[in-house]
């Protein structure tokens, strides 16, 4: 019973790392309909540009403060460059634009900050400890709190601003949102400017588990289960969802892998998600078309 | 919502189109050269079948053209005598005209009340002046102050329409574009909704442009009309004498001179005689 306490809570928190960069996702998503194949990318470079400030010298709290700010800046073009010329657009062409955009990220984070693997340390001591004999990880405690006070703060955004108002007005129906004054452009720019800073903590979430390199691009595919769990359009689904598939998949390895050999970790989660499609394809938290004449 | 803003130039018609031709895609030229005017405090009716051209005459106003790749090619659109035709929408909006849309497209997962807040978007309030305009909004709308919590998406055709109409209202316009607000609404309801603009139009001095196919009730509720047809204007005149004019009866109310008509037989007419062919 210790065992399995200790492999659930394991798997939750690690989870907690998969529901930030879905996270991501899900705030472009429901604000444009764009499915952000980059966001992977943007937490990449991110990452990689914290970890290179820092080693040139910029102090800890600079480095994460000039990274946010080139993260706003980077949204901002993103939304000059790629997306307001392709207002109106199928939502195939701006899911081509993010895959381009994808490359883009790749080749310019590793073209301005080299391609080394990065080792980045918080400075937060990766120590199981002892909660009534269940041994925790202190660092992934730590990253459940970060992902918990983002998500807490975004939702209060979400509901209770003006512009949190109009990014929920755009994502019902952009068409009456414009009739009423509401820029398409302001809200696209505060979305993917929301999205770039949880890219950033995620990359540094992540970047000081598996170091800063490549593979973080490709996270992006860890998020889909999530986004299928959790549904596309909720915040609270991006939460769930990544737990779901934490605990799932650790569980799952411990539990089925002796039965059904190893490496079930890294499918296990795109069978739930399938499974899942077929009994609730708007997912956990999606919302439902309401449909009323 | 008052007509707050104090119009620059306090003579001459409010809004003003001469000759627009819109075209979308580049090619398809929907409106050929649509000429008319909403004086202050006028409620104006532009009639005419489906696909005349209505929505896209109130599109080329509000400028939502330009979201449908649709653009205005030719004639000119003054608001209180100054050019609006190269605004954005939020510019228009801010200049005290707001369209609302053919279809109400109320925000489906927001309330009522959020739906209503969302109209205020444009112009930075303060907390009691923004409460003070929702409680004015519900003096005209009763029923949305019932249903303030709940999801739009949830709430009646009527309230929906209601809704859409105070959304617009919280926007403070000085001129409402009203596209086919009796829409699939039973009779009633759309002329309860059509009273309450009237109300609206007396008391706080809002001008209308309102498209309808709905011709009779359209002509009851407005001062000055026009017709659209094939994106032209064939006819125009006091709501009242359209409405006594013997073609339009006969092609518009189904209403000839032998007494009502069957709607086959004004399909038919409408075949064989047209203002423009
Ligand atoms: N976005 C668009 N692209 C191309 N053609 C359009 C578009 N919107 C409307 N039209 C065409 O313009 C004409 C007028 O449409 P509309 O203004 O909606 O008429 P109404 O509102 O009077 O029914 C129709 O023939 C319609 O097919
Ligand atoms: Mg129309």
């Amino acid at each position: 019973m210790q065992f399995f306490l200790e492999v659930l809570i394991g798997g939750l928190l690690s989870g907690v790392m998969y529901s930030l960069v879905a996270l991501g996702f899900v705030l472009i998503f429901k604000a444009s309909g764009v499915f952000n194949f980059a966001q992977g990318a943007m937490v990449l470079f991110a990452a990689l540009t914290f970890v290179s400030l820092e080693e040139r010298g910029l102090p800890r709290w600079g480095a994460l403060l000039a990274s946010l700010a080139i993260m706003l800046g980077l949204a901002l073009v993103i939304e000059r460059v790629v997306l307001r010329p392709l207002v109106n657009q199928p939502a195939i062409s701006l899911l081509m634009a993010t895959i381009g955009l994808t490359f883009c990220l790749e080749g310019l984070a590793q073209g301005v900050w080299g391609s080394v693997v990065k080792g980045l340390d918080l400075g937060i001591p990766d120590v199981p400890f002892d909660v009534k004999g269940v041994l925790v990880s202190q660092f992934d405690l730590f990253a459940a709190a970060i992902a918990g006070f983002l998500v807490a703060v975004l939702a209060l955004f979400f509901q209770y601003t003006r512009v949190g108002r109009a990014l929920r007005a755009v994502a019902d129906d952009h068409q009456a949102a414009l009739s009423l004054g509401i820029p398409l452009q302001t809200v696209w720019a505060v979305v993917w400017a929301a999205a770039g800073a949880v890219a950033l903590v995620a990359g540094l979430l992540w970047g000081s588990r598996l170091g800063v390199q490549f593979a973080l691009s490709v996270i992006t595919l860890k998020a889909l289960p999530v986004l299928i769990l959790g549904g596309f359009t909720s915040i609270a689904g991006a939460i769930v969802g990544g737990l779901l598939v934490g605990a799932s998949e650790k569980l799952a390895e411990v539990y089925l892998g002796p039965v059904l050999g190893g490496g079930i970790e890294n499918w296990f989660p795109y069978v739930l998600a399938l499974l899942f499609l077929l009994v609730r394809p708007e997912g956990l938290f999606g919302e439902k078309h309401i449909d009323r004449v | 919502m008052p007509a707050s803003a104090t119009p620059p130039q306090a003579e001459g018609p409010l809004l003003s189109l001469n000759s627009i031709e819109v075209v979308y895609d580049h090619v398809i030229l929907v409106l050929r050269g649509v000429s008319l005017d909403v004086p202050r405090g006028g409620i104006v009716a532009l009639l005419g079948a489906n696909g005349a051209g209505k929505t896209t005459t109130l599109k080329a106003v509000s400028n939502l053209l330009r979201s449908e790749r649709g653009a205005v090619t030719k004639g000119t659109i003054h608001l209180d005598g100054q050019r609006v035709d190269a605004l954005t929408p939020t510019e228009v909006v801010r200049r005290g005209v707001i369209q609302v849309m053919e279809g109400r497209h109320c925000f489906a997962h927001l309330s009522v009340e959020e739906n209503l807040l969302t109209g205020a978007y444009t112009g930075r309030r303060s907390r009691a002046e923004l409460r003070a305009d929702l409680e004015r909004v519900y003096g005209y709308f009763p029923r949305l102050k019932e249903k303030r919590r709940t999801l739009a998406g949830y709430t009646s055709g009527g309230e929906q329409q209601m809704t859409a109409v105070g959304r617009a209202l919280m926007t403070r316009p000085r001129l409402i574009l009203l596209d086919e607000p009796s829409m699939g609404l039973a009779p009633q309801l759309a002329e309860e909704i059509l009273d309450i603009m009237r109300r609206l139009n007396q008391q706080q001095g809002v001008s209308f442009l309102l498209a309808e196919q709905n011709v009779a009730a359209a002509l009851r509720f407005a001062h000055h009309g026009y017709i659209l047809e094939n994106g032209r204007v064939v006819m125009e005149g006091q709501a009242a004498q359209l409405a006594n004019n013997e073609d339009v009866k006969e092609f518009y109310l189904g209403l000839g001179k032998s007494g009502r008509r069957s709607f086959r037989d004004a399909k038919h007419y409408r075949r064989r005689k047209r203002w423009l062919a």
